[in-house]
């Protein structure tokens, strides 16, 4: 967690934009554009864990993928370690790339069934540069007994493993190269709640033992809430929401967050909570809607909300909220940088 | 509760149901014994992680368990008949009429190339008869029930047309169209974003009050079964291993999986601590281990544990446990 706002961030987004166009017929022109990630910028301290938050296609994952370049961005930049990615040559984006690492959510899709796991662990060792021969067999070694597993399981193949197990793999992988931040994508949203906890735990180990940068995206708000120091809340391409942990899970400022929060089924059948239930459906990223793209379904909704797209501005309490209610002046300080500073921080209400 | 009490108030119960199935690499048990009772206008959650044999338990019920799946023995009584003597003629006049199922994944289940009123129309003139018409305003007004909106024109919609939502909304419609006494509900949230859950949630709660139908909802999703649930049973490795009212399963879970599973879940509100494990995982149905099946994996577990195996006894009052040491804290 950030100590003061001096920390330089490992990552930074500025207006990070991706549209997909949606095409008809073979080679039709496109005739929409899905507006996957819309007008994204935050940042990501080193050491700290930056959850993202949202349903379905909310963008979350599109995101993750942008600040990796596994996507090219529409508009808009992704800064790492301060330099920009996009002016960067292929040999010095080589470089970045092993810096920067990805564990998928699907253990059972994201490693190549014919590879032997001291294969596929010791792949990107080789592609790098890294290790050559006997190094390459210590480190798949050292990184197995890192997650948990026996030196042995080197010489098994992907399929012979659980799901967590695999799920252990994909962790393996992605820190062999020594990477600085990871990316992790609905990690443990595969798992059964008994293997969740083993994974969670790992990934936690994990970033204290080597000081790691977690961008971590899940649906499940609840591991979020385990797992993240901030979180930033999405919704149709946009964070409306972007907040430390405690802030956001506290008192959730924006009407989206709050009926999350809300919908979230609570393992006590003692709590009966209000519940904010939404009517309606996500609309379809292909078709926005004008103005603040939650107004249709909003229980608190105005009419300037159906007209004015609302700006990630600071409501006072050093969070970033997306709300035309809850941010009055949306020209107040340094609106749109998207970042939180840390709460010791008491942010002075102008 | 007397047996005969318990009798006049359930509406089905299941008598140590046993479905194996043969592959080649043996015989995997996937419900081994399993025995509950369902009672009028009641929600029995039935809990538990993949494998467990929740999903195997509905379909054999419904005798939908295909091969190599076999259904080895045990009762499904339901109004006084066993569903598993039934002819297969009798048995297909059971299914969507007095129980009916809604799975997790409504895109797979729908037919594509139905619209959703035709599909609902299907389930009315094949259990109930009638006209067309008749059928096609049936239609309209189950479509409304379970809360779509425009009901006249979403009839003539298809499923790909409809969000994973609206699909599970069709899906409920068509379930419920011939007024089932029990619903089986199997992961009916699971493929559904939280907000939509929600709502699901909400229409089948409201639902089960004006049409007072039972309904099993098999979930591994310990957040919804506290919500909806009335009656909660625990199932690890083809058994049930813990039954009892919600209230005291998650106040006082007396076995150490049923305990295990609540502490490795993270949560919403509360103090931050590290997540408690289960170590281990699952057995797949055709490595049971002997004994206790979970005590390999149990911090309480002592020698007889893996001796032989253990029944489900009465802790408490209404309360059932498949542990010899449930008195044990810890």
């Amino acid at each position: 967690m950030a100590e003061s706002l001096a920390v330089e961030p490992i990552v930074e987004t500025r207006s990070l934009t991706r549209h997909f166009p949606v095409r008809r017929g073979v080679w039709g022109r496109p005739t929409a554009h899905v507006r996957a990630v819309e007008d994204v910028s935050l940042q990501i301290l080193p050491g700290e864990t930056l959850g993202v938050v949202g349903e379905s296609g909310c963008g979350k994952t599109t995101l993750g993928r942008l600040i990796l370049r596994l996507l090219d961005a529409t508009s808009g930049e992704v800064y790492f370690r301060g330099r920009n990615l996009g002016e960067l040559e292929a040999r010095q984006m080589r470089n970045v790339r092993r810096r920067m690492q990805i564990v998928f959510q699907d253990p059972y899709s994201s490693l190549n069934p014919r590879m032997r796991v001291g294969t596929l662990i010791g792949e990107g060792l080789k592609v790098h540069g890294m290790a050559r021969g006997r190094q390459v067999a210590d480190r798949v070694e050292e990184l197995l007994a890192m997650v948990g597993l026996s030196a042995s399981a080197a010489e098994r193949f992907p399929h012979e493993f659980s799901g967590g197990q695999r799920q252990r793999i994909g962790i393996a992988r992605a820190l062999a190269v020594k990477p600085e931040f990871v990316v992790a994508d609905e990690p443990v949203s595969a798992l059964d709640v008994s293997v969740q906890a083993q994974i969670v735990n790992l990934l936690q180990d994990i970033q204290q033992d080597l000081g790691l940068t977690y961008l971590f995206i899940a649906h499940d708000l609840s591991v979020v809430r385990h797992i993240a120091d901030r979180v930033a809340v999405m919704y149709l391409g946009r964070v409306v929401e972007l907040a430390t942990r405690d802030q956001l899970y506290g008192a959730p400022s924006h009407p989206y967050t709050r009926a999350l929060l809300s919908a979230v089924p609570v393992p006590n059948p003692d709590v009966r909570r209000q519940r904010v239930v939404l009517t309606g459906d996500v609309p379809s990223p292909s078709r926005v809607p004008s103005g603040c793209p939650f107004h249709p379904r909003c229980p608190e909704a105005i009419d300037a909300c159906r007209r004015e797209v609302p700006e990630l501005a600071d409501p006072g309490d050093g969070r970033r909220v997306a709300c035309l209610l809850r941010v009055s002046s949306p020209e107040d300080g340094d609106s749109g940088g998207g970042f939180a500073p840390a709460p010791s921080q008491t942010h002075q209400e102008s | 509760m007397s047996a005969a009490d318990a009798a006049r108030a359930s509406i089905m119960e299941v008598r140590d149901l046993r479905t194996s199935f043969h592959t080649a690499v043996g015989e995997g048990r996937a419900v081994d014994g399993v025995s509950f009772h369902l009672d009028r206008g009641e929600t029995l959650g039935l809990v538990g992680e993949s494998g467990c044999g929740k999903s195997v338990t509905a379909l054999s019920i419904l005798r939908l368990v295909a091969p190599p799946g076999r259904i080895e023995g045990g009762k499904v009584v339901l109004s006084g008949r066993d569903l598993l003597g039934l002819t297969e003629k009798d048995m297909r006049r059971v299914r969507g009429d007095e129980v009916a199922m809604v799975f997790q994944e409504p895109m797979s289940s729908l037919n594509p190339v139905l619209t959703c009123g035709r599909q609902i129309e299907e389930a009315v003139q094949l259990h109930q008869g009638g006209s067309r018409q008749g059928a096609r305003s049936r239609a309209v007004e189950m479509m409304d029930l379970v809360g779509m909106p425009a009901p006249e024109q979403r009839v003539d919609e298809f499923p790909h047309q409809l969000s994973g939502g609206m699909r599970q909304r069709v899906m409920i419609a068509i379930a419920l169209s011939c007024n089932p006494q029990v619903l089986i509900a199997d992961e009916p949230t699971t493929a559904l974003d939280v907000t939509i859950q929600a709502q699901i949630l909400e229409l089948l709660a409201r639902l089960q009050e004006e049409l007072h139908m039972a309904i099993l909802l098999i979930t591994h999703d310990l957040g919804v079964v506290a919500e909806v649930a009335d009656r909660v049973a625990v199932m690890y490795a083809g058994q049930i291993v813990e039954t009892a009212t919600t209230k005291a399963l998650f106040a006082d879970p007396r076995h150490p999986y049923t305990r295990g599973l609540l502490r490795s879940i993270p949560h919403l509100d509360g103090e931050q601590r590290r997540l408690e494990v289960i170590p281990g995982r699952v057995p797949e149905a055709t490595e049971f281990p002997p004994g206790c099946r979970f005590h390999p994996r149990c911090l309480l577990a002592e020698e007889a544990c893996a001796a032989a195996p253990q029944s489900l006894e009465e802790c408490l009052i209404g309360h059932q446990v498949r542990c010899r040491r449930w008195d044990v804290d810890g």
